[in-house]
């Protein structure tokens, strides 16, 4: 038994075993749409909070896309100083419960662990994502929502495209500045991908509503059903309207398809409507919505990132019976979050590895019956290192599904390129910044996957925060 | 600056036991929109469908906006349910890229049922530019015609026709196409709208005379920003997106058969939910007319 009341040695602090985070039994929440990891209990908290060393170089903080001062945050967890713990965090990020979800910490604070490195274990690095959600989450639970301090009114007014991450980040750090923020948002309901992309059992919609609560009552305005390009162009904003900068955070756009025969046959659908339709338009609820979902039985989903998992998991949950994930690579490549990844195979999602989609079969009403599928096998490494899947030929072969949902990815968005043509854009159609994030057009700024292509939460707001700061610095140098 | 976050009904009107004309608040719109955009309606927020609807006119000084929509299933009855002076909580536009407006020279629209709505506004910008503008109005039978009135005092000749002789000419509205695409000055270009099915005919008639013809596409869609990629449709053997790329295309080019078949993904959801929704309906009516019976 560890003595926790007394100073800990390094070694008696390794010697603590990683906590586990608990979850509903996968053939409990296979059936649900509520939240699958349940966060971490007070005495759980503590225990993983004294795992951290407390290094004096502090990797991890170099590893945040934010800087959050994370050994600052897990001393005071593991003191029982919840709200000291939630107010460092918030200093350098305002969203923590939404971040403790959804951010690839394996891959950012928690792969430069000194405890994972010491125990030459990655995965026992000190959960730092659990721990910055445990801090939210007690704060949901038992404290009065902390409202963070607002400057004076400098007068100045900034328009901010997109309510996403990136929106959000960058207007928390506005308004913080005691800068007029609007926020216009094309969706009925604020929140971008957080609300229509990701589903309510991986980032319950309520614990984002909450965090948008914290940006009103710091001032800023949403308008919903507004978008920019064809509801108001740019240029209005500025001079109609009175803006003095613009942020646009509208994030991806187009969904890619595959480009292979039969993707328009009925029942082939891209993530992002697929995830839509059960998100946003709450479809999963038969009973209420109105909005219809195509009842699949059968479901191959094409991809193997964190969005291809959501699919699948939400396929799973909304009754299909069997649902492949579709790969070309293998597991190792698969850029999905490996915690996503031991969810679905949990919840009995199948994955196939080395395989790839060759067409997509349909019978007389145009209605998915198959796709057809080529086996692979890893060939040389390409230019980023994965070595690079190559074709077997004439291994052929049909996978019997009703629905095919591809989660390969978006092209950049169309509509601002179609209604600006005064914003540079690179080959892909993303906006060129420069490193204030920036954009060709004055009094313009950008960030997030409108720029970066197809990213995650974090980094869109690191990229909100970074526009905030340089608006901030042309605002008051004006 | 005033963003308004609700839509007031102004005015309603039932054309025809299934058509329904609303009038609402939509100030933005109104001052934005362009012939050939439409706006995405949901009637709530909570479990409401977000559903596409054509722009018929606009009062850019009044800031309203009027659509002419057909009860086809559930969300388009809870639609048409709402009363004068109740409010719509979102619309988004106008969507879409509008209507390429030119000096063609001789310009027929063609405008099948509720199609006609949407033409309106683009026969106006037709004939505004200096177009000679020849108008033909279809509908299955007389009480489901609609804009003749308005049509009249624009076109420069005005054809009706009726699939049962009701009204006008008894006739498909591509019989007249067809005659005006033999006669001589031919039409430089045709802009049909309406049901699939009539625009994919209208494109037949006038493939052969090489006529540039215009339709605008009503597909399925959830956010209409180029977001879900629910409405692409193939047009000239390439994936477009009706949202983004259109609403408009090269009627020549549009496969409608993939077209029709995929606007028929939720046809048998849709259909158990708007028989549901008409036995509600016949529910609440005897449920009044019983409150009437007995006061």
């Amino acid at each position: 038994m560890i003595d926790t009341t007394k100073k800990l040695t390094p070694k008696e602090r390794l010697a603590i075993p990683p906590q586990e985070m608990p979850a509903q039994d996968p053939m409990v929440r296979r059936r649900n749409m509520e939240e699958v990891a349940l966060g971490y209990t007070e005495e759980q908290a503590h225990l993983e909070a004294l795992r951290c060393l407390q290094c004096k170089n502090a990797p991890c903080v170099a590893s945040c896309p934010v800087r959050i001062d994370i050994p600052g945050f897990i001393s005071q967890i593991a003191q029982g100083n919840y709200k000291e713990a939630l107010s460092i965090l918030r200093a350098s990020n305002l969203f923590p419960a939404i971040c403790g979800r959804v951010c690839p910490q394996e891959v950012q604070c928690q792969s430069t662990c000194t405890v994972g490195r010491s125990l030459k274990d990655i995965d026992k690095a000190v959960s730092i994502g659990r721990l910055e959600r445990f801090a939210a989450d007690w704060e949901r639970f038992h404290g009065e929502l902390e409202v963070p301090p607002v400057k004076p009114p400098t007068g100045k007014r900034v328009a901010i495209i997109g309510s996403g991450p990136a929106g959000l980040a960058a207007a928390a750090d506005l308004a913080k500045e005691g800068h007029a923020v609007t926020i216009f948002e094309a969706f009925h309901k604020p929140g971008g991908v957080m609300i229509y992309g990701i589903p309510e059992f991986r980032l319950p919609k309520a614990i984002v509503q909450r965090e948008i609560e914290v940006l009103e009552r710091m001032g800023v305005k949403i308008i919903t059903n507004f978008l920019v390009g064809r509801t108001r162009s740019l240029r209005d904003l500025l001079e109609k309207d009175g803006f003095d900068a613009i942020f646009i955070g509208s994030g991806a756009g187009l969904p890619k398809f595959m480009g292979i025969p039969g993707e328009n046959l009925v029942g082939v659908f891209s993530a992002n409507e697929y995830l839509t339709r059960a998100n946003l338009m709450k479809a999963y609820d038969r009973g209420k919505a109105d909005t219809p979902i195509y009842p699949a039985k059968r479901v191959a989903v094409l991809g193997g990132g964190n969005v291809a998992m959501d699919a699948a998991r939400m396929a799973v949950r909304l009754g299909a019976e069997e649902v492949f994930v579709i790969y070309r690579r293998t597991e190792k490549e698969m850029p999905a979050r490996v915690e996503e990844v031991a969810h679905a195979k949990e919840e009995g999602v199948i994955f196939r590895f080395l395989e790839n989609a060759k067409r997509i079969l349909g019978d007389e009403k145009s209605r998915v019956v198959g796709i057809e599928c080529l086996s692979y096998q890893l060939g040389e490494p390409d230019a980023s290192g994965r070595r690079r899947p190559v074709e077997i030929p004439g291994s052929e072969h049909v996978i019997q599904v009703d629905s095919v949902i591809v989660a390969i990815g978006n092209d950049s968005h169309p509509l601002l390129l179609q209604t600006n043509p005064e914003i540079a854009v690179d080959k892909h159609g993303h906006i060129n910044t420069d490193e204030t994030g920036k954009t060709s057009m004055d009094r313009v700024y950008a960030g997030g996957d409108i720029v970066l292509g197809s990213a995650t939460v974090i980094l869109a707001m690191g990229q909100g925060r970074r526009a905030a700061a340089s608006i901030h610095k042309f605002l008051m140098g004006k | 600056m005033v963003f308004p976050s609700m839509h007031k009904i102004v005015s309603k009107k039932q054309l025809s036991e299934e058509v329904f004309r609303l009038t609402v608040e939509a100030p933005l719109i109104a001052e934005a929109r362009k012939p050939g955009q439409f706006v995405i309606v949901q009637r709530d927020s909570d479990y409401a469908e977000r559903i596409p609807l054509t722009i018929a006119d606009a009062d850019p000084l009044r800031g309203t906006i009027t659509m002419i929509f057909q009860t086809v299933g559930k969300s388009t009855h809870k639609l048409a349910e709402l009363k004068e002076g109740e409010y719509i909580q979102n619309i988004l536009g106008p969507l879409g890229r509008p209507t390429h407006i030119e000096r063609f020279g001789r310009v027929v629209c063609v405008g099948g049922g509720i199609g006609s709505a949407p033409l309106y506004p683009i026969a106006q910008a037709m004939k505004q530019v200096g177009n000679y503008l020849i108008v033909i109005l279809g509908a299955r039978t007389k009480e489901l015609l609609i804009m003749e009135e308005e049509m009249r005092a624009l076109a420069d000749e005005l054809v009706v026709v009726t699939d049962d002789g009701s009204y006008g000419r008894k006739a498909l509205v591509t019989e007249p196409l067809k005659e005006l695409c033999q006669a001589s000055p031919k039409p430089d270009c045709v802009v049909a709208i309406g049901p699939p099915i009539m625009m994919k005919f209208c494109a037949e008639t006038t493939r052969p005379f090489g006529i540039k013809t215009i339709v605008s596409l009503n597909t399925i869609m959830i956010d209409g920003t180029g977001m879900c990629g629910g409405c692409r449709v193939s047009v000239g053997g390439e994936t477009k997106f009706v949202c983004v790329d259109g609403p408009e295309f090269d009627g020549h080019l549009v496969d409608f058969n993939n077209m029709m078949l995929r606007l028929s993904a939720y046809k048998e959801i849709e259909q158990k939910a708007h028989e549901e929704c008409h036995l509600e309906m016949q529910l609440k009516e005897m449920e009044t007319a019983k409150r009437k019976g007995n006061p």
